[in-house]
């Protein structure tokens, strides 16, 4: 194929003389699709899940497609090579997924300019460098509704990773929905300062249920919040993936990161030869976040209602950030009749009414 | 008393245990002047070999003893690579961490997503029903499981043997002066290798601690720097076995302290705690070694240093 043709002239790097061989050798293959992952494949969370990806991007379209990826890759310096070595080997299309492959990716974009980038949940874009994330808080507005209405203490426990507004924006998605439907609901929050730690995770979820919460929210990437939820019979919501199996009587729900019709349709564009840059913020609508089974012991009128807002988020009828919207000191800060722009909720620095606490700074 | 009390001792319990299982196993290693800074790949070794044990085998017993030999098996690689071919004892302990990590996560491999029951607690439901003292004695006290007063019985019986018994007397002749002791005819590479296994054992004990009990569950770098805050401790307890019971419990109880803490409202930055562990290690260290005869009384001389026999 062409571009293999095209990038193989064009490393002129000492290091590309002999991939550029290869390059023009495997002229007639497939596009070729490499992956970073900063995390192992079997995180059972966020890298599992762009694994599927791409999994499903060899499935789907075949033998017109060759992918590839490098798991548990370092942010920074590391991230530089590994990408750099990707494009450098006839990679058409890089997907890289984590925020902190941000600058590494655009550096290695300039010096490739006919390969094409992806990076997930970054801000900096160029003519090959598209960026991607997912508006995880939709999930959080319906989940916040169930938990609203399973809650019996009127407490929700939320296991937290890093105080960044990712994750402020679903604690206050879940407070806000689940406050409208039970006004008594408060939502308290544990940080645990890791995104990945199976047993702080485990015992900040104790710490929450010892204190009075009985639904389990968590914003880390292990199933450990679950299981302890399920140790001491209260409900739960996994993250990232289905956690069913390790809390099958507790789990409600989970949303899932579904990146694949993304990553097939990126794909299909580079192989059509109409990929451009851009940037996409996809949710419910886009299949990007979905809810995994709802959990039997949920009443028939509760999953009515859960399924009303999906719907509702889906035909732009429902915001999961609409007005009016106070703050913790009950000022309001969205009036009535308004919704939150993108970039409000992207630099969101602030509990709303219902969460107890404060923000660790 | 709140109602959260007992529950949160218990998490104590919980959190601390695996710290006292790995910190004695390393204290005995480094009693015998051998550095292993591989307790991290130890752990996560043993973490995953006694949970593909238990969940195969369906036996409790059965998984802990694998997690022990599993751990055990790893540190034999140590041992004879530093004992016998002498190679330097820091970058290898380093490297096995690596190591174990990399062979857990393929060892792991089918086992993501499958549970695992837990060990069985002790339970005295009359005892419990009683006010006040039932739950103290019923619960806190007699409601562990088998291994938490193991660890305990470990302490002591480590103690006992470094401080009292002939055998203990001559693993440390071996860590204060391996010259020495070579010269009135002890074993100095055997006596290590066993001291080395044990520590192996009991990281591998640390780890099965936390696949089987703390979540029983595996997920790839489940024991989180654990091993590490371990060796820490070693040297916060100034190579004292009691002290490292202390330590242990010290820093768990910091852990969940703190996350109870933000549930109550009191506000305390995670960061803070999360560096707790260290920063005590630290604090600890530039107070012994103000007192040079501190130091020397506990820290075994010849810690890190290799054994070659001449003559």
């Amino acid at each position: 194929m062409k571009l293999g043709k095209k990038l193989g002239l064009l490393s002129g790097l000492a290091a590309g003389v002999m991939l550029a061989a290869t390059g023009l050798a495997q002229a007639a293959d497939p596009l070729k699709v490499g992956f970073v992952y900063v995390g192992p494949v079997g995180d059972h969370g966020w890298t599992y899940e762009h694994n599927q990806g791409r999994i499903a991007v060899e499935k789907a379209l075949g033998d017109k497609v060759k992918t590839s990826f490098v798991e548990s890759v370092p942010e920074g310096a590391d991230a530089t090579r590994v990408i750099t070595r990707l494009a450098s080997t006839g990679h058409g299309l890089i997907f890289t997924t984590s925020f902190g492959y941000m600058n590494p990716t655009v550096r290695v974009a300039k010096r490739f300019p006919k390969v094409k980038f992806e990076h997930a949940t970054g801000f900096k874009r160029a003519d090959n460098v598209a960026t991607y994330s997912a508006r995880f808080y939709e999930g959080r507005h319906v989940v916040g509704l169930i938990a609203g209405k399973m809650t019996k203490s009127n407490v929700l426990g939320y296991v937290a990773s890093f105080p960044i507004p990712e994750v402020i924006r679903g604690i206050n998605a879940v407070a806000i929905a689940a406050r409208s439907v039970n006004p008594k609901v408060t939502v308290k929050v544990v940080w645990v300062s890791s995104w990945f730690d199976p047993g702080k995770e485990a015992d900040a979820a104790k710490a929450l249920i010892d204190q009075g919460a009985d639904v389990m929210l968590q914003h880390t990437d292990s199933p450990a919040p679950v299981q302890a939820a399920q140790g001491r019979g209260i409900w739960a919501i996994g993250q990232a993936s289905d956690m069913k199996a390790f809390g099958p009587k507790s789990h409600l729900t989970a949303i899932i990161d579904d990146w694949a019709p993304y990553y097939i349709e990126r794909t299909k564009a580079v192989l059509d030869g109409t990929w451009k840059s851009g940037d996409v913020w996809g949710g419910f609508k886009s299949g990007m976040v979905k809810l995994s089974d709802y959990n039997a012991a949920i009443p028939a009128d509760v999953v009515a209602m859960a399924e009303k807002a999906r719907k509702g988020i889906i035909d732009g009828s429902v915001h999961p950030f609409a007005g009016p919207i106070k703050d913790q000191s009950g000022k309001i800060i969205l009036k009535a009749g308004e919704v939150m722009d993108d970039k409000t909720m992207l630099g969101m620095n602030f509990y709303v009414e219902g969460v107890e606490g404060k923000i660790p700074q | 008393m709140p109602e959260w009390f007992i529950p949160f001792l218990l998490s104590v319990v919980t959190a601390s245990t695996p710290f006292v299982f790995a910190g004695i196993g390393e204290l005995v290693v480094e009693k015998s002047g051998v550095l292993n800074l591989g307790v991290e790949g130890m752990m996560i070794v043993g973490a995953v070999s006694a949970f593909a044990a238990g969940v195969t085998t369906g036996s409790g017993p059965l998984a802990v003893f694998t997690g022990a030999f599993a751990g055990a098996a790893m540190a034999l690689i140590f041992g004879v690579l530093t004992l016998y071919l002498l190679s330097n004892q820091v970058a290898t302990g380093l490297a096995l961490t690596l190591f174990g990590l990399g062979l857990s996560a393929l060892m792991g491999h089918g086992m993501v997503g499958k549970t695992f029951p837990g060990l069985p607690h002790l339970e005295f439901p009359l005892l419990e029903q009683i006010p006040v003292i039932g739950p103290l004695i019923g619960t806190l006290l007699l409601g562990h499981d088998v291994l938490v007063y193991f660890s305990v019985v470990l302490v002591i019986a480590v103690g006992w043997f470094l401080n009292k018994s002939r055998a203990g007397m001559v693993l440390r002749a071996v860590g204060e002066n391996h010259n020495a002791a070579h010269s009135i005819g002890y074993p100095v590479n055997l006596v290590r290798l066993l001291a080395v296994l044990f520590g192996g054992a009991m990281a591998g004990l640390g780890g099965a601690y936390l696949s089987l009990v703390h979540t029983p569950l595996w997920v790839e770098n489940m024991t989180a720097g654990r091993g590490w805050i371990a060796l820490a401790l070693v040297v916060f307890a100034s190579w004292r076995p009691a002290r490292v019971f202390v330590g242990a419990y010290l820093f768990g109880g910091l852990t969940i302290m703190q996350l109870h803490a933000q549930g109550l409202g009191i506000e305390i930055p995670p960061q803070v705690l999360a560096m707790a562990p260290y920063l005590a290690t630290i604090v600890v260290l530039v107070i012994i070694s103000r007192d040079s005869a501190l130091v020397r009384l506990n820290a075994p001389a010849c810690l890190g240093k290799s054994f070659h026999a001449t003559g």
